[in-house]
């Protein structure tokens, strides 16, 4: 309602454009002073005449001249009237006209304020959008101007709200008022920053508008912890289905064996190499079809994660069975061991995977709040994984002696499930699920060979909070302690957040040794 | 009437037995070489002789007894108590950054903007220091820091893991995460102990230069005392009643329960005495090396203590000294020689040992020996 009163004003406000060039304001241009130039060019913009684009744009390429007392443009060997546009007889001896930096920057802001009134749409809404961030008060009639002529809905609600911006330093506290009643109704930082001083008495004098800032900040700032909060929330999901991926391989791992894989963060990483190289391959045979990779990669990283963790399983981990404190060692030396490969095979430098440009961009739901589709996707990507774990664990036979190996290995063997298979395959699973989690890593973070270590504590941490052996308290830890890191993150700093969630988990382990969804069952240890 | 007589032996008789007579003579001969010959060859030697010890070997030696310290105090925490922590990296920084307090305390205005305050400070702008560093030039306090602070970082965190009876490998990965975050907690600047860089630059120690050989000398003559300290208190400790519970609850907490002792406080002492023995060894592994940062806190560097104790031979004391001294050794030799490989031979000494010397080299050597005879009598 008040925008539409608004505008009104403006209309009834507004001039009309002239018709022609005033050849005084052009011959103004080839003035002695600085000063003069600029105080020229700021007529001529607020003409707002299309006409007054070619002569700025001559004079910004350095080929207005000055012949006797008249401007002119010399394009080549033709020679044209500045004020008319007509063509002239080539002067004599035309003197330059001196353009130093200042008025560089005068000439690109006029030019790029005249764009508002460019017969093409396009050019119409990118100057707009440009001016939102450099909006000057001496604009303001300008774009009254323009908005009286625009017709495009969305262009006029940029120019409304530009106007807005150069109309709050006006002298008339009506339109101030006005102004700051149509840029409270926005969710911008950069406008919260305009709109704060106002809120000062010593800057604003009138009692009607600075209240009507202090409301008006306030409504923004509202707006604005709502939208970061929510962002927060969305890089904490995001954050939490890498989790998710990295957690679920070690919660079927740990299931199934009782043994803490301290070499699944280098699953992780051998995952994201492989993604690595299947992009090295498309980028050397298939360039054409270089943003495909990544489809691609996502089985090679699972079968090459999944060939690791069998090799370890097989030589390693088969023989420290039930001797958990011993697997973590050795499995820690298998980590450095993988860590210090990757740095001889492919550099100690974190190596380039490049997003594909069907993932790069984002949804942009507000000003402040931008959605990555790179994020976007990886979420899909953990639910899609997830959905398939869910299968196979539930819904196969191998997933069904997984799940009776977890729960009871004698009496699985006694029935004839072939236990020690189960044990290869279900490490070779968890580790595939691991490399899924590498690639899906790869397109949000460096890749290098230390990239793994970070995330085995956290992943661990997703064990022990969900409980063993299921994969709805793996989910659930994973989403949850991704939303409420992101969320600390926000108020505290990463790392006390990070010391603040290690002694909740602490806290948490006191209160539920077994998880937040134990298996219900005897153990007895 | 027997058992009345074993309660009235003396606390120094009981002390004495718990080694045997070749142990004690053995452990004096340890310090007669480092407090006696050390020192003579080190300085009545002259440098160009083949028996002269260079600066390089007696910091180097130094360095790995402070280690070894650290890997008895682990072993008696794992190797007596079946428990395997992966953060006592936190306890030996910790001593370290407490002792370190007081070496950048003694730099007073040498530092290289002659102010009163650390150098780290003035570059971050603060005007006073934070209040944890009231009293860091006082020696004593400082000492009381050393053994104070991981005793109660130790105390809190192990009152409510073990209360809650978390063990295996849930305590050796909340241990992980606990250093972890230590780790990043002194990385930050505002935290008050150098950031990244930690402390370094020392100049002075109880007002003697730290790169005098004779303070070197004095600092090494300590270390090997503490390290024999160590070693004794340890043995008397798992000789006496209450280390045979020890090793009782490691091998059957519930059954140990039920006899009607309560592991909580037998695990929480072991633990505490444990983390202040790695506390002593950062202190003293501070002014030695010369700088302490928070990569001592670094996950990888607290599993490595693991690895020295279980090349040693878990269970037995001289395992650890044995296990730390083999495993740095080679870590000086091979970082030098081909800094590519120590990962690699690191890694398969972590997968070598659980698979093939689960007693590691002491077990091994104490089943050649048991052999030899067996045959000899065959």
């Amino acid at each position: 309602m008040t925008k539409t009163i608004f505008v009104f004003l403006l209309l009834a406000g507004s001039l009309s454009a002239r018709a022609a060039l005033d050849p005084a304001q052009v011959n103004q241009l080839a003035a002695e002073d600085s000063s003069d130039k600029v105080a020229a060019i700021q007529l001529l913009t607020q003409s707002a005449d299309p006409d007054a684009v070619r002569v700025l744009k001559a004079m910004a390429d350095d080929s207005l001249f000055l012949a006797g007392d008249k401007a002119v443009i010399i394009d080549g060997d033709k020679a044209f009237d500045a004020a008319s546009g007509a063509a002239i007889a080539m002067p004599d001896n035309p003197e330059s006209v001196t353009v130093n930096n200042r008025i560089r920057g005068e000439l690109a802001n006029a030019l790029a304020t005249l764009k508002l009134f460019d017969p093409d749409a396009g050019v119409r809404l990118a100057s707009a959008q440009k001016l939102q961030s450099s909006v000057s008060p001496a604009m303001a009639p300008l774009l009254a101007r323009a908005l009286e002529k625009e017709s495009d809905a969305k262009i006029k609600a940029l120019l409304v709200l530009a106007h807005a911006q150069a109309d709050l330093a006006s002298k008339d506290p009506i339109a101030r008022r006005a102004a700051v009643l149509v840029l409270g109704e926005t969710t911008s930082p950069a406008i919260r920053t305009l709109l704060l001083p106002l809120t000062d008495k010593a800057n604003e004098p009138n009692n009607r508008v600075r209240y009507a800032a202090i409301s008006a900040v306030k409504a923004i700032d509202g707006r604005l912890s709502a939208t970061e909060n929510f962002g927060r929330v969305f890089t904490g999901l995001s954050l939490g289905s890498i989790l998710l991926l990295a957690a679920l391989g070690l919660a079927i791992t740990y299931g199934v064996m009782g043994v803490i894989n301290m070499a699944h963060g280098e699953l992780l990483m051998v995952g994201a190499y492989s993604a690595y190289g299947m992009q090295s391959i498309f980028r050397a045979w298939l360039p054409e079809y270089v943003d495909w990779y990544l489809p691609a990669a996502i089985p090679l990283s699972f079968f090459a994660a999944a060939a690791v963790g069998a090799l370890m399983e097989r030589t390693v981990i088969r023989w420290l069975y039930g001797r958990t404190l011993e697997t973590l060692l050795a499995t820690w030396g298998l980590s450095l061991i993988l860590i210090q490969a990757a740095r001889v095979l492919f550099g100690a430098q974190n190596v380039e995977v490049a997003n594909p440009s069907w993932m790069s961009g984002g949804i942009e739901l507000l000003p402040n709040l931008i959605l990555p589709w790179n994020r976007i996707i990886i979420i899909g990507f953990a639910l899609f994984v997830l959905f398939l774990v869910w299968v196979l664990m539930n819904r196969t036979r191998l997933g069904m002696f997984v799940r009776a190996v977890t729960q009871n290995r004698a009496m699985a063997g006694c029935v004839g499930v072939p236990t020690a298979r189960i044990d290869t395959l279900a490490f070779a699973l968890g580790a595939g699920i691991a490399g899924l989690g590498g690639v899906a890593l790869s397109q949000i973070s460096n890749v290098g060979p230390d990239m793994g270590q970070g995330y085995i504590v956290d992943s661990f941490m997703v064990v022990v909070v969900g409980g063993v052996g299921q994969l709805a308290g793996a989910v659930w830890a994973a989403l949850g302690l991704g939303i409420f890191s992101k969320l600390l993150e926000g108020w505290a700093g990463a790392v006390i957040a990070k010391i603040a969630i290690l002694v909740c988990i602490i806290i948490f382990i006191q209160k539920r040794p077994q998880g937040i969804f134990a298996l219900k069952g005897r153990f007895v240890d | 009437m027997t058992t009345r007589n074993s309660e009235r032996t003396p606390f120094t008789i009981r002390f004495f037995s718990a080694m045997t007579r070749t142990q004690w003579f053995a452990l004096g001969a340890f310090l007669a070489a480092a407090l006696i010959a050390v020192p003579v060859l080190n300085l009545a030697v002259p440098e160009g002789s083949a028996f002269h010890l260079s600066a390089y070997a007696i910091t180097l030696v130094g360095k790995i007894m402070c280690y070894a310290m650290v890997a008895v105090a682990m072993d008696l925490i794992w190797g007596y108590g079946g428990i395997l922590s992966l953060g006592h990296g936190l306890f030996f920084a910790l001593g370290g950054y407490a002792f370190g307090m007081y070496l950048m305390r003694q730099i007073g205005r040498d530092g290289s903007y002659q102010s009163d305050l650390p150098d780290f400070m003035v570059f971050l702008d603060w005007k006073s220091l934070p209040w944890y560093w009231s009293g860091s030039d006082n020696f004593l306090w400082v000492s009381l820091l050393v053994v104070a602070v991981p005793a109660i970082v130790a105390f809190v965190f192990g009152y409510f893991a073990f209360r809650s009876r978390i063990k295996g490998v849930y305590f050796s990965i909340i241990t992980q995460a606990l250093t972890y975050a230590a780790m990043l907690l002194f990385f930050r600047n505002e935290t008050g102990f150098g950031g990244n860089n930690g402390f370094t630059d020392f100049k002075r120690v109880f007002g003697y230069s730290v790169t005098a050989p004779e303070t070197r000398l004095v600092l090494f003559g300590l270390t090997a005392l503490a390290l024999a300290g160590t070693l004794v208190l340890a043995r008397w400790l798992i000789t006496s009643k209450f280390g045979r519970v020890l090793t009782a609850i490691r091998d059957a907490e519930s059954r140990v329960m039920f006899i009607g002792y309560n592991p909580l406080w037998y695990k929480l002492t072991i633990w505490v005495i444990s983390a202040v023995l790695c506390g002593i060894a950062g202190a003293l592994y501070v002014p030695q090396v010369g700088i302490i940062n928070p990569s001592e806190m670094s996950p990888g560097n607290s599993i490595e203590i693991a690895i020295w104790v279980a090349v040693g031979g878990r269970g037995t004391l001289v395992g650890p000294v044995i296990g730390a001294f083999v495993v740095n050794l080679a870590k000086s030799w091979f970082t030098v020689s081909f800094p590519e490989y120590w990962l690699f031979f690191l890694g398969l000494l972590f997968i070598v040992v659980t698979l093939l010397l689960p007693k590691g080299l002491v077990g091994l050597w104490q089943t050649l020996r048991a052999r030899k005879p067996e045959q000899g009598a065959r």
